[in-house]
């Protein structure tokens, strides 16, 4: 109930507003079939999805798109992407991209995969595709543990970050190191294109959506691999509250995943 | 344009058969016997603009297949036992995404008739298992195998081996016309995105714009169709077995030398037929029942410790007593190549099957 | 409750507004320090699922953060047009 002595008015925010205005935001993405997921409140996972979906409808490719899809919470959202889609096993996606673009050269083809996914599970599949320069632009959305099973250290759970296997903290001489993905894949020949975003807050969103417009286009003149990796919110999965999960990423994993472009027209960015 | 019969080793006659039958993808790694199989399409895919990978693993081999069947395009990948055994989980959820691929397992032996028929992977499920006798017959099923998978929507398997893989047999190859097939309306190819139709081609029945699923009316759909598929695609081959005492039941290349054993045993006026199952899935039950009608044993000629022979007990219940007559028998690397593979042991087997007399078990060699 | 028009705040008027699908929220606020002209706090009212929503305050600009960083697709965004409002 609004407190009659707030001396703050509070504008109504169910219905449109009345007079001259136009509408410059939609609140659902472009390309979706419903706006309805159950992914846990205050996930990274659909804020990256609105943004890859909006690229890829800015750039016309709609009817010219196939994700492959990994094994992870962000699964569930195909169910509201109105994009062509194929569903790859946990760590696959790299090769059944592979096959689809070999077969569809015309077609913007991009996977979709999660940190557990890619950098445990698919390691190899994303290293190789990356490696033979594929005309593919792979998507990781990294929050740095398994959100799906419920908060278990991946290959990039950074040092000190608590999951349910590393209860203490991720521990160097215990569980060994997180592997930087995108620095990885930056230094392969194969790869045109990388850069790591994050969607702590809006200025991140922003710069995500850039990177993502420049990797589509540099698959679309074939320069080669092309990859971004998306730092996300997975509060669930870090036991914090939700309010805390943009601080948390952008000070914890984010020092060590550092967000930038690492690679732009075969070229690495030196930082 | 018709093809001259020439001398084809089977990897080659294999690949050229593929891609008569329109593969135009083809993904694999090395491992004897199957490798020449991907040399070939390594060499003559890119002639036809199709596209090979000289995959770094079999599960990324199987994955690229995947990948590139799903949009529409007639795709193929191979290996043998070990790699076969890498590629089950991604056999597994394509048999249940419905995406028809064609895998060519030159297996070392018959020891795969497991791995091959029950399928080796998680879930609910079987696909379709075809097995030549000769390079003549694999160019045929090559061709047929890319047809059923179209109509199925359903991986088919070429159960192969050294033999098939290596040796040199005079063939022609031209594209066989096995009839009309639907369009593929269900394929990837890009285009509906934005349109509300777009399409998610998953194994587990997720539906685009619904946030449930439906695991149970997905996988009682697809059992429906490989009930569909068990009725209508039994092959098999009987030769004589209308007066047989003792029918021979054997496939592969190994039912050649069972060919060869019955000749002489006829010649010796034993009634000995021989049945050959052609697809080890589904494999033909009435068939080989009917042809057992009569016979005082059917014995059982595998190359391994005794798999199909389960088969064979399932399809005649009891009606008929089974006796193995083959066994463990490979050589020395491991190939498949064994002291089984000769007609005579066959024979003598055989005889000792006819007469009631007990049949060596264990090691052929 | 009346919608809010150009005339409600000010001389200038609200330069923009947010519509919240309030069904779809999960409570979870990062809209609340996403906003940078801090009018987004989080009210004591629930949706039916039981997540607490968060309400508008004076003084948004229509900037659209909120639903940039909104993971349940919550937000649509007005901006005012001001020609539009004096040629009315």
């Amino acid at each position: 109930m609004t407190d009659p002595n707030d001396p703050l008015r509070v504008i109504p925010t169910d219905a449109p507003p009345i007079g001259a205005c136009r509408k410059t935001g939609d609140s659902l993405p472009p390309l979706t079939l419903m706006g309805e997921h159950d992914l846990c409140p205050g996930c990274g996972e659909p804020l990256a999805l609105r943004q890859i979906l909006d690229a890829i409808d800015a750039m016309d490719m709609a009817q010219r798109a196939i994700g492959t899809i990994g094994i992870g919470c962000y699964t569930a959202l195909t169910s509201l992407m109105d994009i062509d889609l194929i569903q790859a096993l946990h760590g696959r996606a790299p090769s059944v991209a592979t096959g689809a673009k070999r077969m569809r050269p015309e077609t913007l083809v991009f996977t979709l995969q999660g940190d557990g996914d890619m950098v445990n599970e698919g390691l190899q599949e994303v290293i190789h595709t990356a490696a033979r320069g594929e005309n593919v632009t792979c998507i990781l959305l990294n929050n740095g543990v398994f959100g799906e099973t419920g908060g278990h250290m991946t290959a990039t759970t950074v040092l000190g970050q608590r999951t349910k296997n590393s209860i203490e903290g991720r521990d160097a001489g215990e569980h060994g190191f997180p592997i930087l993905i995108g620095d990885l894949l930056a230094r392969l020949e194969g790869t045109a294109y990388c850069a790591r975003a994050s969607v702590h807050d809006a200025k991140g969103v922003a710069r995500t959506r850039r990177f993502l417009d420049r990797a589509f286009e540099s698959q679309m003149k074939g320069q080669g691999f092309s990859f971004v990796e998306i730092l996300t919110m997975c509060p669930t999965g870090w036991f914090l509250p939700t309010a805390e999960g943009p601080d948390y990423l952008d000070q914890e994993l984010g020092a060590i995943h550092e967000v930038g472009e690492l690679k732009k027209d075969g070229v690495l960015i030196e930082s | 344009m018709p093809h001259e019969r020439r001398l084809m080793e089977g990897s080659e006659a294999i690949a050229e058969a593929a891609i008569a039958a329109g593969c135009r993808f083809f993904s694999g790694y090395p491992m004897t016997p199957f490798t020449e199989v991907l040399e070939c399409f390594a060499k003559r895919l890119p002639e036809e603009g199709g596209a090979c990978i000289n995959a770094e693993s079999e599960i990324e081999a199987i994955g690229q297949a995947w990948g590139a069947a799903a949009t529409g395009a007639r795709a193929a990948t191979g290996s043998t036992g070990q790699g076969l055994s890498l590629m089950q989980e991604s056999m597994s959820e394509i048999t249940r995404a419905e995406i028809p691929i064609v895998i060519f397992n030159m297996a070392r032996g018959q020891g795969d008739y497991f791995q091959a028929t029950r399928g080796g992977g998680h879930g609910d499920y079987r696909h379709i298992v075809l097995s030549p006798q000769s390079v003549g017959e694999a160019v045929d099923l090559t061709q047929l195998a890319f047809h059923l998978a179209d109509k199925w929507r359903h991986p088919v398997v070429i159960y192969g081996d050294y033999l098939i893989a290596h040796t040199a047999e005079a063939v022609g190859i031209e594209a066989i016309d096995y009839g009309p097939l639907p369009e593929k309306e269900w394929a990837v190819d890009g285009s509906l995105g934005g349109t509300g139709r777009s399409r998610n081609v998953n194994p587990i029945g997720m539906e685009k714009g619904s946030k449930g699923i439906d695991p149970n009316g997905f996988w009682q759909k697809l059992a429906d169709k490989e009930d569909a598929i068990l009725d209508a695609e039994q092959r098999y081959e009987a030769v004589d077995t209308e007066d047989a005492d003792l029918l021979i039941v054997a496939f592969g290349t190994l039912a050649r030398f069972a060919r060869a054993a019955m000749r002489d045993l006829r010649a010796e006026g034993l009634k000995v037929g021989l049945f050959r199952p052609i697809s080890l899935w589904p494999f033909p039950k009435e068939a080989l029942a009917k042809a057992a009608e009569g016979c005082k044993r059917v014995a059982v000629l595998e190359q391994n410790a005794g798999q199909m022979i389960e088969d064979v007990q399932l399809s005649l219940l009891g009606a008929v007593p089974v006796v193995p007559i083959g066994g463990i028998s490979t050589d020395p690397a491991g190939f498949g190549i064994g002291a089984l593979l000769d007609s005579d042991l066959i024979a003598g087997r055989a005889r000792d099957a006819h007469a009631g007399r007990p049949v060596p078990r264990g090691v052929v060699s | 409750m009346s919608a809010p028009s150009t005339e409600a705040n000010g001389k200038r008027g609200p330069r923009g507004t947010v519509v919240i699908d309030a069904e779809r929220c999960k409570g979870c606020e990062l809209c609340i320090p996403a906003c940078p002209p801090e009018v987004l706090r989080m009210s004591s009212n629930r949706n039916a699922s039981g997540y607490l929503l968060p309400e508008l305050l004076e003084g948004c600009t229509g900037c659209g953060a909120c639903l940039m960083v909104c993971p349940d697709f919550c937000f649509e965004v007005y901006r005012f047009d001001p020609k539009a409002a004096e040629g009315a």
